[in-house]
């Protein structure tokens, strides 16, 4: 049972990763997702001081919130003339820097200790039950992130085509009447929504792997958006599987596997894709030469 | 407080980390200019993550913690990095900021699962090594410091030396081919500085927050002055206070770590330079712009009178 939980929760952090990440991958907005998962932490430890609990839901809106402070930050930096990456790194390096102090100094208060910070408890998570409409076996975390996942589909799933249009050619959308600014917070907020809910069982920074490097692999694999997201969203299903039997088998930390089993199933991807893969590419260019030649 | 501080001051011990980390800000804003200038700040955060799976290969092999093994082994780590980062973004249609969000990530995976492999397992003297995430300058000894002595001196050496070229660099890296620079070597010679300060910095600051001190200097000084040398200077002036600051914090005050505490002394220069900056500031430019709107009221108010009756009827008479 303990098993099923811990990869049942890995797959949850997947699906929404997976699903999220397609559309940051596609709007160059990756290192965005690095920033909102380092910068959610100040406000993930200031909800846990004044609730005393790790997981609410307050505490998932109000770190979400500033997810978007952050995004508006850096906007407002880039606005006023510094370039966009430092911009990026100016400000989440500061909040992170922030959460970090304030949980060293409450250390004794507060239950949230830097290792949880960064490799995320996911072996843990079967201990940590709530009952809720009387069923009391199942997980807190698994309960946060269900909610999480079923409002990425609900939001996703109802504004699909204006997601896609965005994500594509933003000009046109704006053409079209699209809010675009609007749809860009929106899915800023989700992916701060979804990086405070995985938190806990992946930790703050394995998060960013799990949002880029799946939906990476799959925008080699195909050129539909559809297929991308379930691409990416199996892609990352299978991480969380064969990320904690390997490390269960190494005796080694779960989120870290998950990554680096996607960062394997990426490499196999970039050599052997069919379309975009390297060794594609090197035969097509024999290909080329000897029809040239 | 203000005792207990200036009696840890006199201490020989925190007076040699007080200079090392003074050193590791001074040139890691001097390089962090040129990077930031070459558009590539967010490339040392990328060599901080990806140097951890190197450290701990290299403690894995030896057993031993010291300073240049795992200088070795972060530099070869950092070299694959950014290498997979260019065959991703040029053989693949993975944009750059997608390429480095994947290599940083998958790096800190595999240090990650290295780290906990470490700690479980009996590697004898493996205490300190996750101090490297967040960076303990109290743990510093002695050969450390004369380590990061000798890096920054070498830093701060060859970019007076090679100042012209360097800053070619930044601007225009095409017109610097023309003129017949190696362009090539000194991008790798920036590249190889770039990797030492992260490396050396990592003890102190830690792997997740040395990449701010790299950036966060750099952009405040940008604030102040529209010359390079200036800005050089500035740069390593502040990242020198931010790491002097952060150090003096951190060694008075028990359980906090250093790294976060030097990024927040930067953060605080960065605000105050967004903020007061002559040309730039916030301050700067409402001052400004509540001059020219004066400006803009007092001319339509001198044309009004121009054209009142008044005004035309005596010029007209």
């Amino acid at each position: 049972m303990m098993e099923f939980w811990i990869i049942g929760t890995g797959a949850l952090v997947a699906i929404a990763c997976g699903i999220l990440g397609c559309f940051l991958v596609l709007r160059r907005m990756s290192l965005i997702g690095d920033a909102i998962s380092h910068s959610v932490l100040p406000g993930i430890v200031i909800a846990f001081m004044i609730s005393g609990s790790r997981d609410s839901l307050g505490m998932l809106l109000g770190a979400s919130v500033l997810g978007l402070i952050t995004v508006f930050l850096i906007q407002l930096f880039q606005q006023s003339g510094v370039q966009s990456d430092a911009s990026i790194g100016v400000v989440f390096t500061a909040l992170f820097a922030v959460g970090v102090v304030l949980i060293s100094l409450n250390a004794r208060q507060v239950d949230l200790d830097l290792d949880c910070v960064l490799f995320g408890e996911i072996a843990y998570v079967h201990w940590n039950t709530i009952s809720v409409l009387g069923i009391d076996f199942i997980p807190k975390s698994v309960w946060i992130l269900g909610i999480t996942v079923l409002f990425i589909l609900v939001i996703i799933g109802l504004f699909y085509k204006q997601f896609k249009i965005c994500a594509f050619d933003p000009a046109m959308a704006l053409a079209c009447g699209i809010p675009v600014a609007l749809f860009h917070y929106v899915l800023m907020g989700l992916v701060s929504m979804t990086t405070v809910a995985s938190f806990e069982s992946v930790g703050a920074i394995l998060v960013v792997g799990m949002l880029i490097v799946p939906a990476s692999t799959a925008y080699l694999l195909t050129e539909r958006l559809s297929v991308m997201i379930l691409y990416s969203v199996l892609i990352g299903i299978a991480c969380s599987v064969f990320g904690y039997m390997i490390a269960a088998w190494l005796d080694a930390s779960i989120a870290g596997m998950m990554v680096t089993v996607a960062g394997a199933i990426f490499a196999i991807a970039l050599v052997f894709s069919p379309r975009h893969g390297l060794l594609m590419r090197l035969r097509r260019r024999r290909k080329w030469a000897e029809v040239a030649g | 407080m203000t005792l207990l501080s200036w009696s840890v001051l006199t201490d020989p011990n925190t007076q040699w980390i007080l200079i090392g980390c003074m050193l590791l800000g001074l040139m890691s804003g001097i390089i962090g200019s040129f990077t930031y200038l070459r558009k590539q700040s967010l490339i040392g955060d990328t060599l901080a993550h990806a140097a951890l799976p190197g450290i701990c290969i290299a403690f894995m092999l030896t057993g031993v913690k010291s300073l240049p093994l795992f200088f070795l082994g972060a530099f070869v780590s950092g070299l694959l990095a950014t290498l997979l980062i260019t065959v991703i973004t040029r053989y693949t249609r993975i944009k750059a900021d997608a390429a480095m969000g994947i290599v940083l990530s998958v790096f800190f995976g595999i240090g990650i699962v290295l780290l906990t492999h470490i700690q479980h397992s009996s590697y004898g003297n493996q205490s300190g090594l996750d101090k490297f995430l967040f960076g303990q300058a109290a743990s510093m000894i002695a050969s450390d410091v004369y380590t990061m002595i000798g890096v920054s001196a070498v830093i701060v050496i060859a970019s007076s030396l090679l100042f012209k070229e360097f800053k070619l660099l930044s601007f225009d890296p095409g017109f610097a081919r023309g003129l017949g620079f190696p362009v090539g070597f000194l991008e790798q010679l920036l590249m190889f500085f770039t990797v030492m300060t992260v490396i050396v910095g990592i003890q102190a600051v830690g792997v997740v927050l040395v990449a701010a001190l790299l950036i966060t200097p750099a952009v405040a000084a940008r604030y102040w002055t529209d010359r390079l040398g200036l800005m050089v200077v500035l740069s390593g002036l502040f990242g020198a206070i931010s790491g002097v600051i952060g150090t003096l914090i951190s060694t008075t005050t028990s359980n906090l770590p250093t790294g976060p505490l030097s990024v927040l002394a930067a953060t605080v220069v960065f605000v105050f330079s967004v903020l007061f900056a002559p040309q730039r500031g916030v301050c700067a430019k409402a001052v400004r712009r509540i001059r020219n709107n004066r400006a803009i009221r007092m001319a339509e108010h001198v044309r009004e009178i121009q054209h009142s009756p008044v005004y035309s009827k005596e010029e007209s008479l």
